[in-house]
């Protein structure tokens, strides 16, 4: 139906896509998956219009196409669905299902009553039910997404492209999306299916490729490839290859028999997080393992109160911090060093001093009037110290590479002595060479005897890096990796066979 | 070949667009002044200056506590308002003695300051809209306070109003020493650091512990002083109080200081020696016009030059 090969893409300084063939056939739910920067979104954008490849040719049912716009691969019939619904929320769901093709009357007016009726009639071809004179916004997400992809098929659609559609929906919703699923290939229709919830593509995809830097690594049928397989082609690591006990360098050595420096308890927030716990002591590196959407940013935001959770408790060296408060987590001692350092970390604008006196401020401060010269000394002694590479301390942290900007950000926080690092992507988008700096960093830290919490979607800067592992799939924790265990294979293990806690939809072949 | 040519034309052409937006206002200033001093009989004159500074000191004050709002990537829309306000509360307590009644003045703009803040930071309304209501809401109270013009018969106000040191007006020197003031707190304090921090990324702000909604309050408090101040200064120097005109059409006024002034509105970045030429700026190019003897339609469209080009040049600053 709509396929591509030998797709390439480039963008300054990133090979998205390299030679990749794609097909999706009619009446097959093809499943996408891939970790983050694999080529999925850019491959989707080929196919929908919005990029046009450097090289390959995308072909749609039988001949080769080019659409200029996405525009055009809609009227042609390829529909996406996003994670974000794209509807207007003031308008009734009818209005919305039947946006820009209005039933007309003989006055040209809008015809309402044919509208409704057509409306109607289509929700319930997928087998949805609500009031079609409702404006859209009072729907749930997932009863909006679901207007979302009855307008998508009501246009004709040939070829549906779902991004994560399920990624904010509750379990019974599941349940709906995937009946509208199986009812749009029983209708001769291709669906493209992006998730990373393992058992929702054993339930309902029919056919699976896994990319990974930009080239496909495996296509074929979803029913012959089993999920340790699929996750070690996910993350590009080989299964069976035992390591030696004398490999791993970080084996629990330290004192387990100290005090934890932070424990969070229980830790909970709607559609995200069930009941986490993690306990990190001084001087150790915790990993938190899993795929991307397994909960991992959510639990260190809610740890640095970034995130406001519905129960569960966050203690820092035996006094219970305040839950959902940032300045009451920095206080205690927990930093962070967020995901998206270009949006949440560094302020761009301004210079690496201020960047790096932010937080401290008040305390490097009299009355309210900065102390530049204690500020001078600190900037000082910590650009010196994490090899800080900037014309002066004068220039704005934007211009910086990506391994310097992390490293303004890592002075910020060890400027306010803290007792926990919460580390989320550390080294995403920094060159090979800052990537061992900060990895090297971050070993000293935990020598000198904070509490570090790792996220990398890195397994092996994960397995390396921390000395314990905990393996979060769909919000919560399904195992953790001690000693001798903390191996790829066994992580890659517990992802693919713990079964899944928190969706009810999760799979009926577990 | 051609290419070095053009990347070295480029290069150059961007170095003299950022000279632009960090001296452009300056310039324009020294060139209004030099075309004025050939072309305009009577411009160098002591009096001449003294006029010209007298009538732009309230929009300079206004526009400093603009320059913070904007600063945190917001707006302050209700500054004419408390200026109204801040007359008829001066009037209103005027019998128990001038330094009273600038303090009820001074309260009234807190009060507005607070307003603005808190719907800003606590209820989360955009700055243009919550700004926008303490707006409408500050001249209402103004006109039910006094509904009508009054003449200010106070000794201390007319001096404060005419009088001078050394032939520099009161009102001249309390301008300077707030300009100078908000440029100290922009640049050597805690809380201007965190403004510019906010003003440059609110998430990374937040995420850095940073108290960013007293931050905002304070901000909008600052910004209803100053204007509060603004107004008795008006005030005393017309010797009356007008809460129907005094402070039309002054947000825009300050607005078009800071924007002209090369404070961009993305945030981050205050200019507090911008604000101050910007709102010299204006006031020379409206002098200009008038003594020649052009019509007000004139001046209105010089503005709006001027600030599409201060825009202009301001335009790539946007893309860091």
């Amino acid at each position: 139906m709509l396929s591509v090969t030998g797709v390439s893409k480039t963008f300054p300084g990133v090979r998205a896509l390299s030679s990749v063939d794609f097909t999706a056939r009619t009446g097959e739910v093809h499943a996408l998956i891939g970790e983050n920067g694999a080529g999925k979104s850019t491959l989707i954008k080929v196919l929908t219009g919005v990029y046009r490849p450097d090289e390959g040719q995308v072909t749609y049912d039988g001949s080769p196409v080019r659409f200029a716009t996405p525009l055009e691969a809609q009227h042609a019939g390829i529909s996406t669905i996003y994670q974000e619904v794209n509807l207007v929320p003031l308008m009734t769901v009818a209005r919305n299902l039947l946006l820009g093709r209005e039933p007309r009357n003989r006055l040209g007016l809008i015809d309402f009553r044919r509208m409704h009726r057509t409306a109607d009639e289509a929700l319930r071809g997928l087998g949805i039910r609500v009031d079609v004179r409702r404006p859209l916004r009072e729907l749930g997400v997932g009863a909006q997404q679901m207007v979302a992809l009855a307008r998508a098929v009501s246009v004709d659609a040939r070829v549906v492209v779902m991004d994560e559609p399920t990624s904010s929906l509750e379990p019974r919703e599941v349940r709906t999306l995937f009946e509208v699923i199986r009812t749009l290939r029983e209708r001769g229709i291709a669906v493209i299916y992006v998730s990373h919830r393992l058992d929702e593509l054993y339930e309902i995809c029919d056919t699976v490729t896994v990319l990974r830097d930009g080239k496909v690594v495996h296509t074929g049928r979803i029913a012959d490839l089993d999920r340790l397989r699929l996750v070690s082609l996910m993350l590009g690591r080989e299964i069976g290859v035992v390591r030696d006990e004398g490999l791993t360098k970080f084996t629990g050595s330290h004192d387990t028999a100290v005090e934890p420096v932070l424990q969070a308890e229980e830790l909970t927030v709607r559609h995200l997080l069930d009941g986490v716990s993690v306990a990190v002591r001084p001087g150790e590196v915790v990993g938190l393992g899993g795929l991307l959407g397994s909960g991992r940013t959510e639990t260190a935001k809610a740890i640095a109160g970034a995130l406001r959770t519905d129960s569960g408790r966050v203690v820092v060296a035996g006094t219970t911090v305040r839950t959902g408060s940032t300045p009451a987590a920095i206080r205690a001692g927990i930093s962070l060093l967020p995901e998206d350092r270009k949006a949440e970390g560094v302020l761009p604008g301004l210079s690496v001093r201020e960047n790096i006196a932010l937080a401290a401020l008040p305390g490097l401060s009299r009355f309210g009037l900065v102390d530049e010269a204690r500020i001078d000394r600190i900037v000082d002694t910590f650009m010196t110290r994490l090899r800080i590479k900037a014309a002066g301390p004068h220039q704005k942290v934007g211009e910086l590479s990506g391994g310097n900007q992390q490293k303004v950000l890592l002075a910020r926080w060890l400027a306010m002595h803290p007792k926990v690092l919460l580390l989320d992507e550390p080294t995403r988008g920094i060159d090979v060479g800052a990537k061992a700096e900060v990895q090297k960093l971050i070993d000293e830290l935990a020598d000198d005897g904070l509490g570090v919490l790792l996220i990398s979607s890195d397994t092996e800067e994960l397995i390396e890096g921390s000395d314990r592992v905990v393996v979060l799939k769909d919000g919560a924790v399904v195992a953790e990796l001690t000693g001798d265990a903390v191996t790829e294979d066994r992580l890659m293990r517990a992802i693919a066979t713990a079964p899944s806690a928190s969706t009810a939809a999760g799979g009926p072949d577990d | 070949m051609t290419d070095l040519t053009l990347g070295r034309a480029t290069a150059d052409r961007d170095r003299l667009l950022r000279l632009l937006q960090e001296y452009g206002v300056y310039l324009g200033v020294v060139v209004l002044l030099l075309l004025n001093t050939v072309f305009t009989p009577h411009f160098l004159s002591a009096e001449n200056f003294r006029t010209q500074a007298v009538q732009v000191a309230p929009v300079l004050i206004v526009a400093l506590g603009m320059a913070l709002a904007i600063g945190s990537e917001g707006v302050d829309l209700s500054v004419g308002s408390v200026m109204a306000l801040s007359t008829s509360l001066l009037s209103l307590y005027l019998g128990y003695g001038a330094w009273i009644a600038v303090l009820a003045a001074v309260a009234g703009g807190i009060v507005v300051g607070v307003a603005n803040g808190a719907l800003i930071a606590f209820v989360g309304v955009q700055p243009i809209v919550a700004t926008l209501a303490l707006m409408v809401a500050g001249r209402g109270l103004a006109l039910v306070l006094l509904p009508q013009l009054k003449d200010v018969r106070n000794p201390g106000m007319a001096e404060l109003g005419s009088g001078d040191v050394l032939g520099v007006p009161y009102l001249v020197l309390i301008a300077v020493a707030l300009a100078l003031l908000v440029g100290f707190v922009v640049r050597r304090t805690t809380f201007g650091r965190q403004l510019l921090a906010l003003g440059d990324s609110r998430p990374a702000a937040r995420l850095a512990g940073l108290p960013v909604r007293r931050v905002l309050i304070v901000v909008y408090v600052c910004s209803g002083v100053l204007a509060a101040i603004a107004g008795v200064l008006a005030t005393a120097r017309l010797t009356a109080s007008d809460p129907t005109s005094l402070g039309t059409l002054m947000e825009l006024s300050a607005i078009t200081a800071v924007v002209v002034g090369g404070t961009p509105l993305s945030g981050g970045r205050v200019r507090i020696g911008g604000t101050v030429a910007g709102a010299v700026l204006i006031q020379l190019l409206t002098t200009t016009l008038i003594k020649h003897d052009l019509p007000p339609s004139w001046t209105q469209i010089a503005q709006a030059v001027v600030i599409v080009l201060a825009v202009y040049a301001a335009r790539e600053r946007g893309k860091r």
